[in-house]
């Protein structure tokens, strides 16, 4: 059980490539932070800078206030979950779990205990003689947990450890993930680029892009308040709405590409002229009966029926079709069809307004 | 895949049957050779049929040899090319497991260098640099040595390659998992890389221990005391005979006796063998 702290981490490699720029996350004892991003934005780069696999150019990571930055993987007192699991193929699950804990000169009887207290936790018992072959992705990614485990570390590192299971196993698995942290209390750092597994698994979601961290927070202030329009587009699935338009001071909005004048409700309008983004999450788009409380029209250029939901993809209209297609998630009743023309009602206080420029909130 | 047809099936076997009987024919005929008294070959015709000197053949060939040509027993000898090809096939396997470590996982200056060093080193096959090798043994006094028979051979560019080539194919993730878990270089080598390259050196095993076993030339050079006689160039003097048709019932006999060991090993360790060829899966 521990805290862990990164203050201004940054990493340069030898060929002069900025991976992380500057990064500073504090993590209270028992949380679980995870980092999600784009590929190529860091976010595994500065899990290995905590894991000690990767040297930190700048900054200092610190475990439970202590300095690591010069101590081993090994020193850290941490346990890894690697994506292809990292089991060693020629070693039964026992051994899989007992080998770290071998190497540290634990004596035998608790080795034994502890693997199969694991075992039994992550219903590996009936495995324990198999070898890594022998096993489902499933039960591999469960050894993997098993073997972090059993180290009672410091602290959980994940890196993107579900992206090798199929979709429902991976539902499956991000549940017990979740579980087993809070069952143990560990601290956890926690790598993916699946915003729904960041989501549900987040006490604290660091959104990075480009080397550095774009948004810290908890996953429903993300979602709820995203700082930039690339937060804004990133977590959120379909992703959200992003409008360009110019302010009209009291009048409204001004969609760039000549759609009709959106005013949302209960939001504050920036001064007249200014070039803004306007952003509406698809699932705040509410259909109403009467245009005249319409906020925007959208005609409907295709539909994906979900079951629950209805997609309507479509433009504002007239729309010279220079801006963005919108997307509004519906409730799966209300049937649409291409080319209808839908008054749609932003819900109030949840439209967002980003600076065109910046992509910074206003 | 190939589907499966009759024609395609009868082509196949054809083809593997064909090439057996170019394999075996030979093989077969020294075996009825080591099988027939000492005239029964200078006639011409060869007999397709075992006849009745085999005992007689193999006991003078284990007992006593064949004093004539000047060569020892083949017990002996066959001893010698043991002793030999195990020296060879180990001694390789450890030199070039260990430096192919060394070449893949440490970053140490010119580390290019050396595996280019290494690898040009396969262009230049034991014949090539013969005599200055044999000037270097010579002059450590190790003619006449198990040492001269064996260290000059172990050195191996090709092992240390197909070993260098193997852990590449190591994931990268392997070895963090092992360094978060506290396994140092050494524990890393011994606890997890042996363990894996385990069908890859049976594999390697059993070509050295058959390319060992075969050494002609270098033996014939450095062995003058027929102590150190190795079985393959012993052979080869039982057949150089000086003014008479050499004896081939028996020559053929030692063939056989020293055809057994490798055939052993393979046997033995083909189920290996076959899975360090053919595996992927890691």
């Amino acid at each position: 059980m521990a805290t862990v702290e990164l203050k201004d981490v940054k990493k340069t490699y030898a060929g002069g490539v900025e991976a992380v720029k500057g990064v500073s996350i504090d993590i209270p004892d028992g949380q679980m932070c995870v980092l999600v991003g784009p590929s190529g934005c860091g976010k595994s780069t500065l899990l290995r800078m905590v894991a000690g696999l990767e040297t930190i150019t700048a900054g200092d990571v610190l475990i439970d206030n202590n300095v690591v930055n010069r101590l081993g993987p090994a020193e850290r007192d941490i346990a890894m979950v690697f994506q292809n699991y990292a089991l060693y193929p020629h070693m039964k699950v026992y051994d899989n779990m007992a080998y770290g804990l071998r190497n540290r000169g634990m004596p035998r009887p608790e080795i034994d205990q502890r693997v199969r207290e694991a075992a039994a936790t992550l219903g590996l018992a009936e495995l324990l003689e198999r070898k890594p072959r022998e096993l489902s992705g499933g039960q591999r990614q469960r050894v993997a947990m098993g073997r972090a485990i059993v180290r009672s570390p410091k602290a959980f590192l994940f890196d993107e450890p579900l992206s090798n299971l199929d979709a429902k196993l991976r539902g499956q698995m991000r549940i017990e993930i979740k579980a087993i942290q809070r069952r143990f209390g560990v601290t956890s750092i926690y790598v993916t680029h699946d915003q729904v597994e960041a989501m549900t698994l987040a006490d604290i979601l660091v959104v990075m892009n480009a080397g550095l961290a774009e948004q810290i927070g908890t996953p429903l202030s993300i979602y709820e308040r995203p700082a930039t329009t690339f937060v804004a587009g990133f977590i959120g699935s379909p992703s959200m709405n992003l409008m360009k338009a110019v302010a009209q001071g009291a009048k409204g909005l001004q969609l760039a590409d000549g759609g009709s004048v959106v005013k949302p409700r209960d939001t504050e309008l920036p001064q007249g002229g200014r070039e803004v983004l306007l952003g509406v999450r698809p699932e705040h788009f509410t259909l109403v009966k009467d245009g005249k409380n319409a906020d925007l029209e959208l005609s409907v250029t295709a539909v994906e029926t979900l079951g629950a939901d209805t997609l309507a993809h479509g433009r504002p209209s007239g729309s010279n079709g220079s801006g963005g297609e919108i997307i509004a998630r519906l409730p799966g009743a209300s049937r649409i069809d291409e080319g209808d023309v839908l008054p749609l009602a932003i819900d109030p206080g949840l439209a967002h307004l980003f600076d065109a420029a910046s992509g910074q909130r206003i | 895949m190939v589907e499966n047809r009759p024609f395609l099936t009868f082509l196949s076997h054809l083809v593997l049957i064909l090439g057996l009987l170019v394999v075996f024919l030979p093989v077969y005929i020294a075996l009825i050779a080591s099988t027939r008294g000492p005239t029964e070959f200078l006639s011409g015709i060869v007999p397709l049929l075992p006849g009745d000197h085999t005992i007689a053949n193999y006991r003078a060939m284990l007992q006593s040899g064949l004093s004539t040509s000047g060569a020892p027993p083949l017990f002996p000898m066959m001893m010698n090319s043991l002793i030999m090809a195990l020296a060879i096939a180990i001694g390789k396997i450890v030199i070039s497991i260990i430096s192919a470590y060394a070449i893949v996982y440490f970053r140490f200056p010119f580390r290019a260098l050396a595996f280019w060093a290494i690898f040009v080193t396969l262009m230049l096959p034991v014949e090539v640099r013969i005599i200055p090798t044999f000037e270097v043994v010579a002059n450590l006094s190790m003619l006449n040595s198990y040492a001269g028979l064996t260290i000059p051979l172990i050195a191996s560019a090709t092992a240390t390659f197909l070993f260098r080539q193997f852990f590449l194919t190591v994931p990268e993730e392997l070895i963090e998992a092992a360094r978060v878990d506290g396994a140092g270089p050494i524990k890393f080598f011994w606890d997890i890389l042996l363990p894996l390259s385990r069908t890859n050196i049976a594999a390697l095993f059993v070509i050295l221990f058959i390319y060992g076993w075969n050494q002609y030339l270098w033996p014939l050079l450095i062995t003058t005391d027929t102590r150190y006689y190795t079985v393959v160039m012993g052979i080869k003097r039982m057949a150089a005979y000086a003014d008479a048709e050499p004896l081939w019932n028996l020559v053929m006999a030692a063939v056989m006796l020293a055809a057994i060991p490798p055939v052993i090993v393979i046997i033995f360790m083909q189920r290996l063998f076959i899975k360090g060829l053919v595996e992927t899966e890691k």
